[in-house]
């Protein structure tokens, strides 16, 4: 009797605390990224439904509850209105504008940066200040810097004689725009890339300069395909940024910043999201709006897949 | 950076013994990371091109609108800083802003950083079903663009009479995908399975293991996450610019109504004094911690 019950009670709170430890180990996972995952159904993939059935509507803004069934309406409107393609391919020129050269420079600032040198430490912070500075504030900087009459700009471009309005014409706006862009990701983007290079192993450069390659070949023919990852996952958050660009063109404008300038000759398409939005009040056509912009993204994003896949397999091929 | 750089200059010189016997090709090998003048050169004019904005920023919100609207413009600071602060903070209502963008941010920071600790946690150390999965897509959420969300968010905050709240600025960021990678990447390399196993024979359950082994271990990234998500938070401007009002405005929509005017009585040194009052807080957490930031970045945040 008494062997009986040794044996069968001092098992009982272990299995207890075992089954605890079992569900623990099995359960905690899914509660610690439960947050995360709430967060975004809540405030992120809701709404991305519920925007696009609102596209599929007429809905005005003071009366969100009257839905006015369109169908395909909105979208056709879309494809069919001048505002859009200008909004369209203003966001693309910026992009194209802002994206490259900022990658470009951060590339080389990144390798130059990767040198042992003095002062390190206070270049890489220098360069990185920009990226504290918010939209706003560097917009309305910049907007000073740009005046045509008394800006800094062109005090210093009067010396070779051009004279560019920086708000009513179409490329300059757009290069003001793309150089508030550029100005303030610059150096992140190269301190991203500078962390990849650290991590090429230092012995390829070595063996490279013994065969006598120079820096310039070290730098196309080492470190260029050793941070190719780091190189795509930068191209790819910029061009979701440039995609989403609204504060800076909304900010340059000044008082027509909403309609991108007098001309539309800067308004993106975030821009023209919100004109249609908020100060027209036509949420279903802002939302066919937002919804088209998911559609470009996913397209470039194909367009990229396609391109790596491609390659990659050329390589292998070749 | 000492300790990295003391192994390779071991197998230079290994290297350059077996293939080049020349001392002139040993030399050459030895400076080949080592800065030139050019290097030197090229990265001041960066520095300058960075810095100088923020400088001129300074020298226009110390001068008179008038002499700012000068052609040539000023270079070197005046003397009406205070009256353009004074002006500014009856312009658009600077101090409200200031508040309210530290507590947005700070509640934002706070939050991100606590969840995407533990969810990053979870998918660098935690074995479970489907994890791969959903750290895709938890990187695959990052390209969604905030845009396609505004309106419907809109409808939920004017309906539950949230419009002009804080509330409605902080809830939609209380996580972010960003987080959750920058954490996970981080904990992947820092912290040792052994330390968890250990935990657990202890008979530690995981909020144990979570506040006494991954939080001390964590922390630094905690700090620079923190740091980055306060620039961002700090810095948000699409939603807050929807959602608010100048009644009870964040800097950067305060920001917007002394720029978004028009007119030319308007005072440019003025704008220039609510630009600097909005930044000079990030500027001086970044002269205090710039290093710790700049070596968050760099110590392999977003290598993948």
């Amino acid at each position: 009797m008494a062997t009986h019950v040794r044996a069968e009670a001092p098992p009982a709170r272990p299995a207890w605390r075992s089954r605890l430890y079992r569900f623990d180990l099995k359960a905690s996972p899914y509660a610690f990224i439960a947050p995360f995952f709430i967060c975004f159904a809540a405030f992120g993939l809701f709404p991305l439904i519920w925007t696009g059935w609102l596209s599929l509507h007429y809905v005005d803004l003071l009366k969100p509850d009257v839905m006015e069934w369109r169908g395909f309406g909105n979208y056709t409107r879309l494809w069919s209105n001048d505002q859009f393609w200008t909004a369209l391919r203003n966001t693309f020129t910026i992009g194209v504008i802002s994206t490259v050269p900022q990658l470009l420079m951060a590339l080389g600032l990144a390798h130059l940066l990767n040198y042992r040198m003095r002062g390190r430490g206070f270049f890489r912070v220098a360069i990185l200040a920009p990226y504290a500075t918010s939209i706003a504030a560097a917009t309305l900087v910049f907007v000073q810097l740009f005046n045509p009459d008394y800006g800094f700009v062109n005090w210093m471009l009067d010396a070779v004689g051009i004279h560019p309005n920086w708000y009513s014409e179409t490329w300059p706006s757009q290069i003001a725009i793309s150089t508030i862009v550029t100005w303030r990701w610059t150096g992140y983007n190269a301190l991203i890339y500078l962390a990849a290079m650290q991590a090429v192993p230092k012995d390829l450069y070595e063996a490279a300069s013994l065969d006598g390659a120079n820096r310039w070949q070290q730098f196309t023919r080492i470190t260029i395909p050793s941070i190719r990852p780091t190189i795509l996952f930068t191209i790819i958050v910029s061009t979701i940024g440039a995609t989403q660009l609204f504060g800076e063109p909304m900010l340059f404008g000044g008082g027509v910043g909403v309609s991108g300038g007098s001309a539309h000759q800067f308004q993106t398409l975030s821009l023209y999201l919100y004109e249609l939005g908020w100060p027209s009040r036509q949420l279903g056509r802002a939302s066919a709006v937002a919804w088209t912009m998911l559609l470009l993204l996913l397209l470039i994003g194909l367009v990229q897949y396609l391109i790596t896949r491609y390659r990659k397999r050329h390589e292998l091929g070749g | 950076m000492a300790a990295t750089l003391s192994t390779p200059s071991a197998q230079k010189a290994k290297h350059a013994e077996q293939a080049r016997p020349s001392g002139l090709f040993r030399r050459k090998a030895g400076d080949h990371d080592k800065a030139g003048p050019v290097a030197y050169v090229l990265l001041a004019l960066a520095a300058v091109v960075s810095l100088f904005p923020l400088y001129w920023t300074f020298v226009a919100a110390s001068n008179t609108g008038e002499r700012v609207a000068q052609s040539p413009p000023p270079m070197v600071p005046g003397g009406q800083l205070w009256t353009n602060i004074t002006t500014a903070w009856d312009q658009a209502d600077m101090g409200k802003a200031l508040l309210n963008s530290t507590i947005v941010a700070g509640c934002v920071s706070l939050s991100t950083v606590l969840f995407s600790t533990l969810a990053g946690f979870a998918f660098a150390k935690l074995r479970f079903r489907g994890r791969n999965a959903l750290l895709t897509l938890v990187v695959a959420t990052m390209t969604i663009p905030p845009q396609l969300s505004v309106i419907p968010l809109y409808r939920i905050v004017t309906k539950l009479e949230w419009g002009n709240q804080l509330q409605s600025v902080i809830l939609p960021s209380l996580v972010a995908a960003f987080g959750v990678f920058f954490m996970r990447q981080f904990l992947s390399e820092a912290l040792p399975f052994e330390l968890i196993e250990a935990a657990r024979v202890d008979g530690a359950h995981s909020l144990r293991i979570i506040w006494h082994v991954v939080f001390p271990i964590a922390r630094p990234a905690m700090a620079v996450l923190g740091m980055l998500v306060f620039v961002q938070s700090w810095n948000d401007f699409f939603w807050p610019f929807v959602v608010l009002t100048q009644q009870n405005p964040t800097v950067q929509v305060a920001l917007s109504a002394i720029g978004g005017g028009s007119g030319h009585d308007i005072n440019q040194a003025v704008i220039m004094t609510g630009a600097l009052v909005g930044t000079l807080p990030l500027l001086l957490i970044f002269a205090v911690l710039g290093k710790h930031i700049v070596g968050g970045i760099t110590s392999g945040a977003v290598k993948s």
